[in-house]
């Protein structure tokens, strides 16, 4: 009987989306404007990232060690580095690595080469370039270099310096803007999903309330309350599939129209992106999209089946 | 066998529509109830058909109390009785046969039950050419005999006519009173309330007359009066 049943709601879902075509289209229509709207989050959620990432890669703090430090002393420091949750990578230049970035950075200054021709001998010790996973950690990968843990195996300091002090401000301030962008774009993400909610459950209420007769009628020949809410559940389930496809195929040109703008101005290609990430997309939106339509038709049929 | 006993309802304005209507209905009877508007004839069918509860007394249909059915149960007793309204009540989105095939398909019955029964019910009420053609497209009086095939697809103990003839001509009504005295004689119970004194009086049997809620009057020789 239970396959019986399934069969015949999902008959009369079907027969029921298309003799009601205008009200199954509108209401098609609204859902893949939400649809579109959660994609398009989904799509600013990766710009967003990608410009954060570019962002962050630029900020690094750089340890400056002594003349006299040894090379296996400055290794040794920074493999405790790396081995710090906190950190991201760690760059070592030589001595001689960083006479030669020296020397290319002040090409044209032929008076500053000149006095480094008369100094005879190399005036740079080696250096660590830091870049922390977050940026606010550099303040902890500062204090760790200030500690015992940055000791020559001797016990002397051998660090020079760390330009940490000097860039705090930029730092702190470049982490606050990076996490409050995070998290206005996470409310403005969560208003328009709360909206988008809000608009499709309305129509889909609609549709259903255009119905209300019907389901009285339906509940006084003794169909059931599954009977009755069936055919509505199955026929939200094929709006939801239905957007989402639409959807999932308008994202085509329009990602690839936006992609070399978006390549230039955001270095992410959306359209590349939506290819690359093309089943995890789809499955979220067509998920979104049964789910909505499912739960939507669930709670509207509902109302009317209190007899 | 139904027992009205001591059944009052009363709105949550205050209005008392039904006042303490102790009615007995045994199975086979045609009996209708007549009444002005308000007089709470169709509160006391909703009742019957578990729509309303009542505010005082119970409601018997065989041995059991209506209102006290779970709400899978109140969905198999409503299968129990077939309803007949003025406005029709048909699914305006199906057409004839499936109006017809949906109350069997509510009832659990077999696909192959509902392809041999719908064209032979439609058959009886004179609707056979009219399967495919959807409540829109059927005249009022076909419209009502389409109610009645529904009413009666799954055999039910009880039908219940609640005006059914308040938007149709005389032709169509006196129709549609034929059709409701046969199933009566085939060993349905039929509940017809009517303002027609035309058509109680061409019925001759039981007639219970309401008015502001209460019976005043049971008649069981056919006798119409307000």
């Amino acid at each position: 009987m239970l396959i019986v049943n399934i069969k015949r709601i999902t008959k009369s879902a079907i027969v029921n989306l298309w003799r009601s075509r205008v009200v199954s289209l509108s209401s098609i229509l609204v859902m893949s404007i939400t649809l579109f709207v959660f994609g398009t989050l989904i799509f600013s959620n990766a710009l967003l990232e990608s410009v954060l990432t570019q962002i962050k890669s630029k900020v690094d703090i750089n340890v400056y060690f002594s003349t006299t430090a040894v090379e296996e002393d400055v290794l040794a420091i920074k493999q405790s580095l790396e081995g710090l949750s906190e950190v991201g990578s760690v760059e070592y230049i030589s001595s001689e690595q960083a006479l030669e970035n020296f020397k290319l950075r002040h090409g044209d200054d032929q008076l500053t080469l000149q006095a480094l021709e008369e100094l005879g001998n190399n005036p740079l010790g080696p250096a660590l370039n830091i870049q922390a996973k977050e940026t606010q950690q550099y303040e902890f990968i500062a204090k760790f270099l200030e500690s015992d843990n940055a000791l020559s195996s001797e016990g002397t300091d051998i660090i020079d310096k760390v330009n940490y002090n000097q860039n705090k401000i930029v730092i702190d301030r470049l982490s606050k803007i990076i996490s409050a962008t995070e998290r206005i774009g996470l409310i403005v993400t969560l208003l328009l999903v709360i909206m988008s909610i809000i608009i499709t459950f309305n129509t889909i209420r609609l549709t259903i309330y255009i119905s209300k007769e019907e389901i009285a009628v339906m509940r006084l020949v003794g169909a059931s309350n599954k009977y009755v809410r069936g055919p509505f559940v199955v026929e939200g389930m094929i709006y939801g599939a239905i957007s989402a496809l639409l959807t999932l195929f308008v994202f085509l040109p329009v990602t690839y129209y936006l992609g070399s703008f978006s390549e230039k101005l955001f270095g992410l290609n959306m359209f590349s992106h939506y290819l690359g990430n093309f089943w995890s997309i789809s499955l979220i939106i067509l998920g979104s999209g049964i789910f909505l339509g499912v739960v939507s038709s669930y709670l509207a049929v509902r109302k009317y089946l209190k007899v | 066998m139904i027992y009205f006993d001591k059944v009052s309802k009363t709105y949550k304005n205050g209005d008392k529509v039904v006042d303490a209507v102790t009615i007995t209905i045994e199975p086979r009877e045609f009996v209708s109830i007549v009444g002005h508007s308000g007089a709470g004839k169709t509160t006391l069918l909703k009742m019957l058909l578990a729509e309303e509860h009542p505010t005082e007394g119970c409601i018997y249909f065989g041995s059991e109390n209506i209102h006290e059915l779970r709400k899978d149960d109140k969905n198999s007793f409503r299968r129990k009785i077939g309803t007949i309204f003025q406005d029709f009540r048909l699914l305006p989105h199906k057409t004839a046969y499936e109006n017809v095939a949906f109350a069997m398909e509510a009832a659990g019955r077999s696909d192959e039950d509902i392809a041999s029964d719908v064209p032979h019910v439609l058959e009886l009420v004179d609707l056979g050419d009219k399967a495919w053609n959807f409540p829109h497209e059927l005249s009022g009086g076909e419209k009502q005999r389409l109610a009645i095939a529904r009413a009666i697809v799954n055999q039910p103990d009880v039908i219940i006519a609640d005006e059914p003839t308040g938007n149709l001509d005389p032709i169509n009504t006196f129709e549609i009173v034929q059709i409701l005295r046969k199933i009566n004689e085939l060993g349905t119970t039929v509940i017809l309330t009517t303002h027609n004194k035309g058509i109680i009086d061409s019925i001759g049997k039981r007639v219970i007359t309401m008015d502001k809620g209460k019976v005043v009057r049971d008649d069981k020789t056919g006798k119409f009066s307000l």
